[in-house]
């Protein structure tokens, strides 16, 4: 019973929402804005109506979606394993923040969209491109956090690490890193959400497959519809990613006191 | 019996110029091999600068520290801390039986023997059945055990401890108490115990080192005649404890201290704040039954 009502207090606004935009387009009647009724077939239309040797899936899926995610999260995993590994080390030594500290703070200013011209002229309009768009944008909130993690290791610990003698490696896999995860974990987040607008907008100029230029090109057919279904199949993606994120999360930090209470709060802010 | 660690013309200075703190200046002293020593000081003395000298945790200004007759430049491996703060000492993210496998991971130490290691130093101090728990997941008393546990798991040559029963209740510490001189009983440990607590110092020593005010030097080295089985009501009754205590206490508070003058109130003054206080509770109390 309670489990019942803790899922529909977490739908029921949803569902309001999708029925007041349902009335608010019907009422409208503005080609612009396709009531949900007539995105939803076109959801089905583009993704769904493959054969089932493919699980039903349509060619869409493997020309522009798959391509897509695969640049996204390649993108994503390569500024992770940088941006923690050098995080951690400049969180830790005793000056390095202080000499790097103006660099990374312009190099994180500057957004990241303004390169893509750069990244374009440097590595053409394929995969690569795309790719290095996406790390370099998502890799300052995952170090910057990680440097700050690292740092906040509180001394106690420290004294008890170094009175027990225990080697270099110990001391960074066994002390630092867990330390420093629940913020790790947070630039993760942050820059998932940052490399799925990356991922789109690298494919909006000068892009034959992906997510972004099948929205371009439903658009310049004025195919609203379906211009309409990609931008939710977007909002899907980001919330099953960041579903995703957060189960991994809930694991790793298992150790965490308030874990629990953290986990309801996150759940009903979706 | 042999000195197990013997620290000589020990001198700690903080900074340079003149702002530079000494911190303990012209310390000498030595724990003999299965001694348990109790170093007692006024808050803010330099306890734990000494402490932190010993473990090798900073490098004093002058003087030497040496364990069984090697001289300590770095943190010594057959040492182990127990720190006051447990819950800042012992790792969340580690299992109480990882927390206690931790320092031995580096030891060569095969997986077998770690896991055996572990379960009897966490016999020792009865939490056998709390293995496979958080720390946090335990009382205060609980954890500071698990440090215990963890110190012992070393099978350390000294074990250093930092006011480690500072942050417990009153009835935690008795029983933790008990609990350090069974165990150190029972491994034939070396022990040196920072405290500001004079009670425990004599309660627990066999040997307590006062200290000045800081920068902390030695005052005197009393030998506790008490016997060795101890107990939390007859050994605090005995002359010999009372006596000793107090002559612990006049040896801390006799040492001079004129930067500091300690406003003692008078007899008037503590009248008036008995009647003020006798006033509230009053006042409380008709709120109570009014309510």
């Amino acid at each position: 019973m309670t489990r019942f009502r803790g899922f529909a207090q977490r739908w029921i606004v949803f569902v309001c929402v999708l029925v007041v935009w349902e009335l608010a387009t019907l009422a409208a009647q503005s080609k612009f804005f396709p009531p949900p009724t007539e995105i939803a077939p076109a959801i089905l239309g583009i993704w769904f109506s493959g054969p089932a040797s493919q699980l039903f899936l349509s060619d869409a899926v493997f020309i522009h979606v798959l391509p897509s995610l695969g640049r996204l999260l390649t993108g994503w995993l390569g500024a992770a394993v940088i941006g923690i590994t050098a995080g951690l080390a400049l969180g830790r030594s005793k000056h390095g923040l202080e000499y790097f500290g103006p660099v990374l703070a312009f190099l994180r200013s500057i957004p990241p969209v303004l390169l893509l011209p750069f990244f374009m002229v440097l590595l053409g309009i394929e995969a690569p491109q795309k790719i290095a768009l996406i790390a370099f944008g998502t890799l300052w909130p995952i170090l910057l956090n990680s440097a700050d993690g690292a740092r906040s290791v509180d001394q106690v610990k420290v004294d008890t690490a170094k009175s027990f003698g225990v080697p270099r490696r110990q001391w960074i896999l066994m002390v630092v890193l867990p330390a420093a995860l629940p913020k790790i974990f947070a630039g993760l987040r942050v820059s998932l959400s940052l490399a799925l607008v990356l991922m789109v907008i690298s494919e909006l100029v000068g892009a034959v497959t992906g997510l972004g230029t099948q929205l371009t090109d439903f658009q310049r057919q004025y195919d609203y519809a379906n211009m309409w279904a990609l931008i939710i199949l977007l909002g899907v993606l980001g919330y099953g990613l960041n579903s995703l994120l957060l189960l991994v999360e809930r694991r790793v930090l298992s150790w965490q006191p308030t874990r629990n209470v953290q986990a309801s709060t996150v759940k009903a802010g979706g | 019996m042999t000195a197990m660690l013997d620290v000589a013309e020990l001198r700690h200075t903080y900074g340079s110029g003149p702002s530079a703190h000494t911190a303990v200046q012209n310390l000498t002293f030595t724990v003999g091999t299965g001694e348990l020593a109790c170093i007692v000081g006024p808050s803010g003395c330099g306890k734990t600068t000494l402490l932190r000298c010993i473990a090798g945790l900073i490098r004093p200004s002058a003087g030497t520290v040496s364990l069984h007759g090697d001289l300590i430049d770095r943190t010594p491996s057959d040492l182990a801390v127990v720190f006051q703060d447990y819950s800042r000492s012992l790792f969340p993210w580690l299992s109480v039986r990882g927390n206690v496998e931790f320092p031995l991971r580096s030891r060569n130490i095969s997986k077998s023997e770690r896991r055996r290691r572990s379960a009897e130093a966490l016999e020792s101090v009865g939490l056998s059945a709390a293995a496979a728990k958080y720390p946090w997941q335990l009382s205060g008393g609980m954890q500071q055990r698990v440090s215990i546990a963890r110190a012992l798991a070393c099978q350390p040559s000294l074990l250093l401890m930092d006011e480690p029963f500072a942050s417990v209740d009153a009835q935690t510490r008795f029983e933790l108490e008990d609990l350090l001189l069974r165990v150190r009983r029972e491994h034939e440990s070396t022990v040196l115990l920072v405290t500001h607590d004079i009670d425990e110092s004599v309660y627990l020593g066999d040997r307590v080192l006062v200290l000045s005010k800081s920068p902390a030097s030695i005052v005197a080295d009393l030998t506790v005649d008490l016997p060795a089985n101890r107990d939390q009501i007859t050994t605090r009754e005995s002359k010999n404890f009372v006596a000793l205590r107090g002559e612990v206490a006049r040896l801390l508070h006799n040492t001079p201290a004129p930067e500091t003058t300690v406003h003692r109130p008078t007899a008037a003054e503590e009248e008036a704040a008995a009647q003020r206080f006798l006033a509230a509770e009053r006042s409380q109390r008709s709120e109570v039954t009014k309510s």
